[in-house]
């Protein structure tokens, strides 16, 4: 049973060895898809095999650590390559090899055809691979090993095609390749990854290990409440989890991250990649307790995010992109929930948002093969005819993310919404329930503009539902989204929050730390739970409105608050800023002051100018010997003449 | 053989301005053949030098380094102008300045 963990993870590294190596002489899409999707699949069966176990297992020994070998040893600092089975990790594998598994199938429909079939699957088994390591490492080092690794892979898949012109929506000069994409996302991850390692130096020096058994168990007795050192160190590992996780100021590669193909934004920018700073806040549940200004800045990051990036939403032409908006701002809500304290909801809606994320994106995939590459939704509409069950699951999604009861995705949020405001504030409530609000209304804009109304298509093209393939994989995301969240039925409803109770060995250090919120009476919390489906309802039947109902309304609204409209279309000008304040100052400081200031003028002039100095003093030297006999002579004769003044003078 | 009435110094100073006339010649002109001729100038002021200590000493020692002085002039001649004219049939020129390819 304890080597079952390490066979998952190796079944997803055979699938990229096969693929990587061999891929490309088997010549087979059928071949290659059944070894890239069969390797997760695999993976799965294990961690469902383990979980089993788990659940059979009496409370106490649900975790364990399972060492493979050890890593470096250096003097006092000793890391092995380990992972940690518990609650929480399990949770996580089955989450990214499950959901991983159904969009590898999907994706054996959607790349077929492409040259690089088998380079994409090899690509995604490594990020599988890479991220198991990320939620199953028992200690720092490795966990930044499967960080850094998902965004290499990140950046790999985003490039896939990658010499195809990408639209950047405006800024930048000219137009932009997907590689150009990939290199944003890497390079602002990188940012992140900073924060991430200097975070790992104060712990070692603070802790004398990197291992989360040894700092965790130790964290309560060495260090005190809100000391500076753990507020740097849990400041740092957010700014990592800002970048991974795109929140702010770090989210700004996530739109452009639309241009890989469309399974690969929802395995990595959606169910998967993205959580992976959640869970690495979660994980460190006890470290953050101990810091409490760095949980407030958590939350406010995160609400504050959720609803801008909300707001961005509202007005993207592109269908990714819409839905690239909408994952920050859901990852926004984890934050949030996160930030107030209750590493469990936060953990939940990680899960929810796994299932109806990646239908999304799924079923965006469909639309967009079903129209030949055709991504702006005002071009589309009347869909729901042509494409019957992506429609249906996708609109399945859109109640889901909605927060319509009793689907999964009212479950995690209005979980979050509750303790935002009993452990936080009124305030972080206010701003989550305008959120979701919005989030309702731009989904289901998305929903109308997309498969409602009449076709903007021209009428040649002959949209039709995708393969089985494809479909089957929706089907089950939609099955999970409707169900997924009654494992987390708060006690409110008559449940019993089966989520929460599992996950509560993990946290239970973290949870004795926190000073708990003043909390609330029950109805307060049916009241906002009322206020919550109102705000879901109530979008989407404005959104109805207003693109369904009366068809030029939004473009009316738009001339009226044109300002605000073009803030929103320009988001927020953020990429503009920051391409002035920190691009081009180091693209121009690099080229003209590095580059042809330093590098030049300086380092190439010395050694260019010892080279001239010689050439020089050689050219003045070389006259000595100009083969010209007398000239010899004549030297001879001064010769003669010092030594004999030499001799006459003694 | 009888002493002159010219004291020794004189010999001796016109021997000394044979030899730089003869030791500039070597140094600047351009004719290969009047380096030589300039060449022969030095050796034969020094003969002049060895014949005027021999004939002041009454030591004969000086005159027969005369000869061998003059039997080396001559091989040392001969073998030069040879050179000269095989030179001189390949490059059809005695400027000194031409030969210049005994350089790296």
């Amino acid at each position: 049973m304890n080597n079952l963990i390490v066979y998952s993870v190796i079944f997803p590294l055979v699938g990229f060895l096969i693929n990587g190596i061999f891929g490309k002489r088997l010549r087979s899409e059928k071949l290659s898809g059944l070894i890239g999707s069969g390797s997760v699949g695999l993976s799965f069966a294990a961690g469902v095999i383990i979980f089993i176990g788990m659940v059979q297992m009496p409370v106490e020994n649900r975790s364990y650590a399972v060492t493979l070998f050890q890593w470096v040893v250096s003097g006092s600092f000793a890391v092995n390559a380990a992972y940690q089975v518990d609650q929480l990790s399990i949770i996580m594998m089955l989450v990214v090899t499950g959901v991983g598994f159904l969009i590898h199938v999907y994706a054996i429909g959607y790349m077929h055809g492409d040259s690089g079939f088998w380079r994409f699957f090899a690509y995604m088994n490594l990020f599988i691979f890479m991220m198991l390591n990320l939620i199953l490492a028992d200690n720092f080092l490795l966990m930044f090993l499967g960080w850094e690794g998902v965004g290499l892979c990140s950046y790999l898949l985003i490039g896939f095609w990658h010499d195809r012109k990408f639209d950047t929506g405006g800024y930048g000069k000219g137009e932009a390749t997907t590689s150009d994409a990939a290199k944003k996302a890497f390079i602002v991850n990188r940012i992140g990854d900073f924060g991430f390692m200097v975070a790992m130096f104060l712990i070692f020096r603070l802790f004398g290990s990197l291992t989360f058994g040894d700092i965790f168990s130790r964290a309560p007795a060495i260090v005190n409440s809100g000391d500076s050192t753990i507020t740097w160190i849990t400041m740092l590992l957010f700014l990592g989890a800002t970048g991974k996780s795109a929140q702010i100021p770090l989210f700004i590669w996530l739109p452009d991250a639309m241009a890989g193909p469309t399974p690969v934004s929802a395995l990595i920018h959606a169910a998967t990649m993205v959580t992976a700073g959640v869970y690495m806040v979660a994980r460190c549940s006890i470290l953050y307790a101990l810091a409490p200004l760095s949980m407030d800045i958590i939350a406010v990051v995160g609400v504050i995010t959720a609803f801008f990036a909300a707001t961005m939403g509202l007005v993207q032409n592109d269908i990714k992109k819409v839905l690239a908006y909408s994952t920050i701002s859901q990852l926004g809500y984890m934050f949030l929930g996160l930030g107030v304290g209750s590493f469990a909801a936060g953990i939940f809606h990680v899960m929810t948002h796994a299932f109806f994320k990646a239908l999304l994106f799924l079923g965006a995939g469909a639309v967009i093969h079903a129209l030949h590459d055709e991504q702006n939704i005002q071009n589309m509409g009347g869909l729901k005819r042509s494409l019957p069950i992506t429609y249906k699951t996708f609109l399945i999604a859109a109640l889901a993310i909605a927060g319509i009861p009793p689907l999964s995705g009212f479950f995690s949020k209005d979980e979050i919404l509750w303790k935002a405001f009993s452990e936080g504030s009124a305030v972080f409530w206010l701003i989550g329930w305008v959120t979701a609000g919005l989030t309702a209304f731009y989904m289901f804009r998305l929903v109308s503009l997309t498969f409602e109304g009449d076709g903007r298509w021209p009428q040649d093209r002959h949209p039709h539902e995708a393969p089985k393939i494809m479909t089957v994989p929706l089907m089950v995301l939609a099955l999970l989204s409707v169900i997924g969240g009654l494992i987390g039925i708060p006690h409110s409803l008559g449940g019993s929050n089966v989520f929460e109770q599992w996950l509560e060995p993990v946290f239970e250090r973290a949870h004795g730390e926190l000073i708990r919120g003043h909390g609330s009476s029950q109805m307060v919390e049916y009241i906002l739970m009322a206020l919550s489906v109102l705000a879901g309802v109530g979008g989407i039947i404005f959104a109805r409105r207003v693109y369904l109902h009366t068809p030029g309304l939004s473009d009316k609204i738009g001339e009226k608050f044109q300002r605000i409209y073009r803030l929103l279309w320009n988001k927020y000008y953020v990429d503009e800023v920051y391409d002035f304040t920190v691009v081009s100052p180091i693209k121009n400081g690099s080229e003209k002051l590095l580059w042809k200031g330093f590098d030049v003028n300086v380092i190439d002039g010395l050694v260019n100018g010892t080279a001239r100095l010689i050439a020089g003093t050689s050219s003045l030297m070389r006259k000595i010997q100009m083969g010209l006999v007398q000239n010899y002579a004549i030297i001879f004769v001064v010769g003669i003449i010092i030594i004999f003044a030499v001799l006459l003078t003694k | 053989m009888s002493i002159s009435n010219i004291p020794i110094p004189y010999y001796l100073a016109l021997s000394a301005v044979l030899f730089t006339i003869g030791m500039v010649g070597v140094l600047t002109r351009r004719n290969v053949i009047v380096v030589f001729m300039c060449i022969e100038l030095m050796l034969n002021s020094v003969n002049l030098t060895l014949v005027a200590f021999s004939a002041f000493h009454g030591n004969t020692t000086g005159q027969i380094l005369v000869f061998f002085v003059m039997a080396v002039a001559a091989a040392e001649a001969s073998v030069g102008l040879a050179i000269i004219i095989t030179l001189f049939r390949n490059s059809r020129t005695v400027n000194i300045d031409e030969f210049n390819i005994m350089k790296w």
